[in-house]
């Protein structure tokens, strides 16, 4: 585990060893941003966000600061603010980390966004699976309402926010802002059609910002620090820091603070300890089930979101998932197909249907009893799946399978039984 | 103001409004692009996904039907990309899908069928993926066959948010969505109304009508049998449909020579019994006000209405009329006044109807429709089942002889005529009762302000001095805003008339396919042309009613016509 | 009176998490469903399509703690299979299964965000990571002297 101490070049300066308490938050600085930002016109608050070209960490990278101005600029009677943390994508647990060791901060995140949005209520969207950090986040909400940190007439301003839990039941769609929107209004968590965006209109018609946990937590130390401090750390393409989730082949799985413009291959040699002994990397899934299969010898690109979306490396949550020479590219692709074939809301024909296809197609390449035909068709499937597909689960569910065909073809190749090629396909 | 945008589509420029899809672009400059999941009555869905285009800077391909145009919109809708990506998507819908086309009742207005014949889709590569459920044949009226379902979500649609019924809906997820009542329940087992209009919504063979036509067939062929045929007020504007001919035609006379060609011995008129109907309703208005009956009194035509205010407002059951519908009203009369006239036994007279509704089928086999002392009306069809038979004889509707209707249950008014339509039945109801009460004649026979599609239409009446509020509502959705209106004493009307299906019976879930709103409007207009065409126009100056009443039943609301032409409702709530 | 239907209710899902937690058989019966949607004025069907769609929201019975084995590929190449193997060897169900004394249910699970200690699984709300298949079979042992001792 990464034991950073409190260091300047780090934004969450996590100790897996500590459990944060909200007087050590307090002595170390905490609050004083949301002190600070109650002061500032919610312009000046927004400013700041800007200035530090904090992004979405849930996977879209969307400009915060632009996301809290166009609520803040919305017309609404109410507007709300939801702090996702319906971490589902697979390989990824920083949020669960941010909920149980560093609450506190995340909250005055959700609090200081929602007083620059100006959002006087809110939920705090948590998966199911995550039965501790909930509890973990009620009782600190509870601290914070007490020590006047939330609630009503926050620190004597007239700044009020009502922030109130609310447990996913099991879909990981709901990380996508309208089905989690969908899911709020007790219906299925479907992905709805946009425009409108949530920022105009969300929760009950009303605008509504929606921020990832890794987010949020972000804010209180732009705030605190500066603008001009948050864009010290990176690189001039990407601000900041980002956690990421590194599971896998390697010596040291676990949690990580990297600074932006940390390659790859640092990420997995030098903070995770490299390949198990006597082992070799083989493939690098990053970004999750969502993201794509690497190659060892393209590990050099560097942990920033302009070369990533130059090298189509999804950087998504931040899930770097190991595998060595051991593992075979197949049983790890349709392994994710098989996850968007159960999560896969099934509206939609490319999604639904192709995966579908999908499945039966690679059970068949894993017994060896594929054509070349059927390589064809999954990959014809695969680019319908990520051209058609309402949302982006069906667009993500083929990064895997779209990698896996460029970098490790081979390997289909050899389970293809009848070694005639392809006729042509009309 | 210009609201207008440039695009190109396809290579060319072209302007267009500003708000619309790119779909509907398309559609206005000669290009109708594919689509399953859109309804142009419905709210957009973009499911199915078969309507994608390419756009300028967009990295994936877009949903036409859920797309804004924009200025400089640059809309490609046939290159290689779109083309390939729609082929498989419905190449992936067929795999899962029988492949029954032939003998699938959708079978020529399958919209899935002539999409992939579109398509010039010739073979499908995709691994069979059909789920067999047992076909839902527990329903009255309906069947539910759920291996044909491609979960467009039309009939949940409309089932929910036209109707607010709420018994069609998706359930699970991924592969295992399903389109059903709650736990797959069947259709007779949930509280459904029968209305049909998921019939109308679906593109496919997934859920159809009871076909009955054989027993028809049966009935025709059977010597011993004399088989009478009753039309719906709203047959004659949309059975040309069936035809492919445009809505809106009136073909009463092709009509009648169609169904003689068919083999009924005598061509009857559900619009004679259109206005007996008001001589009761109307009358029993009457007593009502002057013996302080509950008011607002509203109307009974409607069967799937009937079932719906039965089983999901039981409590305001009292506000309902007594007055059987008017297919009821035919076939007790069919089986006692016409045998009587006629000197056929009323067991030997088979009584069927030709209906614009799949709930009709419902109300003639209730227990309480058998007051002449058989079942009154032996088979309901739809209008698709009539069409259904015209066709298996090789008709050709164009070019059909005008036939006209026999007596004694062949004449009637304008009146009549226009119970079809949303608000028809409420003014030819006034049309009467002013005259009654008034003594004098209505000078304007058109009441404006109830016609139209507006959901909830209402108007106040002179009658000899004294307002009289009334209100319309069509589409079950919208009788529950009056039925609420009711519970809570804000409804100050004294009559209400209620139709189950949106646009009243010319919309009805028996009608032909493709029964938009557009399609019902025009029906609605053609309804009205006739009635301002015929030369009597209110129910009390027909002279077949009026000697029905002289020779047979005496008075409205006399004896004869309480045991036969009135009834009573119950609780069916779950 | 079943259905006057209310289209959105933010309600519904807490109503519905709440009342498979107060079953002893940690699931929805039918009743249930028909008594949220008499309660919130929504169709059953409505109620129903919620209930069926989220995978932590059971309609037939389950035991009284739900083991949820990680199904994910960090978990699968941990080796979760034999861990799945060694639970369905001790307990004698496979997935989706209820053991007879009606103590355990087998279920597979999505991601449960603790990669970092694959294989893992989860009972009730305690997480159990670095899974090997006698450590499994120990951890069964705890909540099923729990049982005796109860």
């Amino acid at each position: 585990m990464n034991n950073s101490a409190q260091n300047d070049k780090y934004v969450f300066n996590f100790n897996f060893d500590e459990y944060l308490d909200i007087e050590t938050y307090k002595q170390r600085g905490g609050f004083s941003a949301l002190e600070s930002a109650l002061k500032e016109e919610q312009d000046n608050v927004i400013k700041k966000i800007k200035q530090s070209g904090l992004k979405g960490r849930g996977g879209a990278a969307f400009p915060s600061g632009i996301k809290l101005e166009m609520v803040n600029r919305a017309e609404g009677a109410e507007k709300y603010i939801i702090c996702n943390a319906d971490e589902g994508e697979p390989g990824t647990f920083k949020d669960r980390f941010i909920m149980t060791h560093i609450p506190y901060q995340l909250l005055e995140g959700i609090t200081i966004a929602a007083y620059a949005a100006g959002a006087e209520k809110g939920f705090l969207y948590i998966r199911h699976e995550y039965p501790k950090p909930r509890k973990r986040m009620e009782q600190a909400i509870k601290e914070l309402e007490e020590a006047g940190y939330l609630g009503k007439n926050i620190l004597g301003s007239n700044f009020s926010l009502e922030l109130q839990i609310f447990s996913g039941a099991g879909s990981y769609l709901c990380g996508e802002e309208t089905a989690l929107l969908a899911s709020i209004e007790g219906k299925k968590g479907r992905p709805q059609i946009k425009p409108p965006f949530p920022t105009q209109s969300g929760y009950k018609g009303f605008p509504t910002l929606i921020h990832n946990v890794e987010t949020l937590t972000n804010i209180p130390k732009i705030i605190e620090k500066g603008p001009e401090w948050y864009t010290s750390l990176g690189t001039d393409d990407s601000h900041g820091t980002k956690l990421i989730s590194l599971s896998g082949d390697v010596k040291n799985r676990g949690l990580y603070e990297v600074p932006f413009g940390t390659s790859f291959h640092e990420i997995i040699y030098e903070y995770g300890g490299g390949p198990l002994e006597g082992h070799t990397v083989k493939a690098v899934n990053i970004g999750g089930a969502s993201g794509v299969l690497v190659p060892p010898d393209r590990l050099h690109v560097s942990l920033e979101y302009g070369t990533c979306a130059e090298e189509e490396i999804t950087i998504g949550s931040g899930a770097v998932f190991v595998l060595d020479e051991r593992r075979d590219i197949l049983d790890n692709v349709h392994n994710r197909v098989r996850f968007f074939l159960h999560e896969s809301c099934g509206k939609c024909t490319p999604c639904r249907e192709g995966l579908r296809q999908a499945n039966i197609l690679l059970e068949r390449f894993r017994n060896a009893e594929a054509s070349y035909n059927d390589l064809e068709k999954l990959e014809r499937y695969t680019r319908v799946m990520q051209d058609a597909s309402f949302c982006g689960l069906g667009q993500a569910a083929g990064n895997s399978l779209k990698t896996s065909f460029h970098y490790y073809r081979d390997e289909y190749i050899s389970k293809i039984r009848n070694e005639e090629p392809a006729e042509v396909i009309a | 103001m210009n609201n207008n945008v440039e695009i190109t589509l396809n290579g060319n420029k072209i302007s267009v409004p500003a708000y619309i899809s790119i779909m509907e672009a398309a559609k206005r400059n000669g290009i109708n692009l594919p689509s399953l999941c859109h309804h142009p009555d419905q709210r957009v869905k973009a499911h199915c996904r078969v309507c994608v285009v390419e756009v300028e800077g967009r990295k994936n391909l877009v949903p036409s039907c859920s797309t804004q145009v924009a200025d400089g919109m640059v809309i490609k809708t046939n290159t290689a990309r779109v083309r390939e990506t729609v082929k498989t998507i419905v190449e992936l819908i067929l795999a899962d899908h029988p492949q029954e086309c032939l003998t699938c009742i959708r079978n020529g207005n399958c919209e899935l069928r002539q999409l992939s014949d579109k398509l010039g889709l010739t073979n499908i590569q995709a691994e069979p993926s059909v789920k067999r459920y047992p076909i839902d044949l527990s329903s009255s009226t309906l069947v539910r066959d759920n291996n044909k379902c491609i979960k467009c979500g039309r009939c949940a649609e409309v089932c929910h948010h036209v109707q607010e019924v709420g018994i069609l809906y998706s359930h699970n997820r991924s592969t295992e969505i399903c389109i059903s009542p709650e736990y797959g329940k069947k259709l007779s087992e949930v509280s459904c109304v029968h209305c049909g209009q998921c019939v109308l919504a679906c593109p496919v063979g997934a859920i159809y009508e009871k076909d009955e036509t054989s027993k028809v067939w049966d009935a025709i062929q059977d010597p011993e049998k004399h088989v009478i045929v009753q039309t719906a007020p709203s047959i004659r504007v949309s059975i040309a449909e069936e035809f492919g001919l445009p809505a809106g035609n009136v073909s009463t006379g092709k009509l009648v020579s169609a169904l003689r060609n068919l083999g009924f011995d005598k061509i009857f008129d559900t619009d004679f019994a259109a206005d007996v109907t008001i001589m009761e309703e109307g009358n029993e208005l009457l007593q009502r006000l002057k013996t302080g009956g509950t008011l607002p009194m509203l109307t009974s035509c409607s069967p799937g209405w009937i079932n719906y205010i039965e089983q999901y407002y039981p409590e305001l059951l009292a506000h309902v009329s007594s007055c059987k519908s008017p297919q009821q009203m035919f076939g007790a009369l069919a089986k006692t006044y016409y045998s009587k006239v006629s000197g056929i036994p009323a067991e030997k007279i088979f009584v069927v109807s030709i209906m614009p509704c799949t709930a009709k089928k419902y109300e003639a086999q209730r227990e309480e429709m058998r007051d002449s002392g058989f079942q009154d009306v032996d088979v309901a069809l739809t209008t698709r089942e009539l069409g259904r038979m015209l066709r298996s004889t090789g008709t050709d509707f164009s070019t059909l002889p005008e036939g006209q209707y026999d007596e004694p249950m062949g004449d009637s008014t304008g009146a009549a005529a226009i119970f079809g339509a949303t608000g028809g039945v409420m003014e030819a109801a006034l049309r009467t009762v002013y005259e009654v009460l008034t003594g004098e004649e209505l000078k304007k026979l058109e009441f404006e302000e109830v016609r139209g599609m507006e959901g909830v239409k209402s108007s106040t009446v002179d009658i000899a001095g004294s307002p009289v509020k009334v209100a319309v509502a069509h589409g079950l959705s919208n009788a529950k805003k009056i039925l609420e209106s009711i519970k809570s004493g804000k409804a100050d009307y004294t009559f209400i008339e209620v139709m189950c299906c949106p646009g009243g019976c010319i919309g009805g879930g028996g009608q032909p396919y493709g029964s938009t709103n557009a399609r019902r409007q025009e029906r609605i207009e053609a309804l009205y042309r006739l009635d301002k065409d015929m030369e009597l126009r209110k129910s009390h100056e027909n002279p077949a009613v009026k000697k029905l009443y002289d020779d047979f039943l005496g008075c409205p609301l006399g004896e004869t016509s309480h045991k036969l032409l009135h009834t009573h409702y119950s609780d069916r709530s779950a | 009176m079943t259905s006057k239907i209310n289209v959105q209710d933010k309600s519904l899902l807490p109503t519905l998490l709440k009342k498979q937690k107060d079953s002893p058989f940690n699931f929805l019966s039918e009743d249930d469903v028909n008594s949220i949607a008499k309660e919130l004025k929504l169709s059953r069907s409505r109620v129903y399509s919620t209930a069926s769609f989220y995978s932590e929201i059971s309609l037939s019975p389950r035991g009284k703690h739900i083991i949820r084995v990680c199904c994910n590929a960090p978990c699968e190449n941990a080796g979760k299979e034999a861990i799945r193997e060694a639970i369905t060897k001790e307990l004698g169900i496979e997935i989706d299964e209820t053991t007879e004394d009606k103590l355990f249910t087998l279920e597979s699970v999505n991601c449960l965000g603790a990669c970092f200690m694959s294989p893992a699984m989860r009972i009730d709300d305690e997480i159990y990571g670095n899974l090997t298949p006698e450590e499994t079979v120990k951890i069964l042992n705890t909540y099923k002297k729990e049982h005796v001792d109860e």
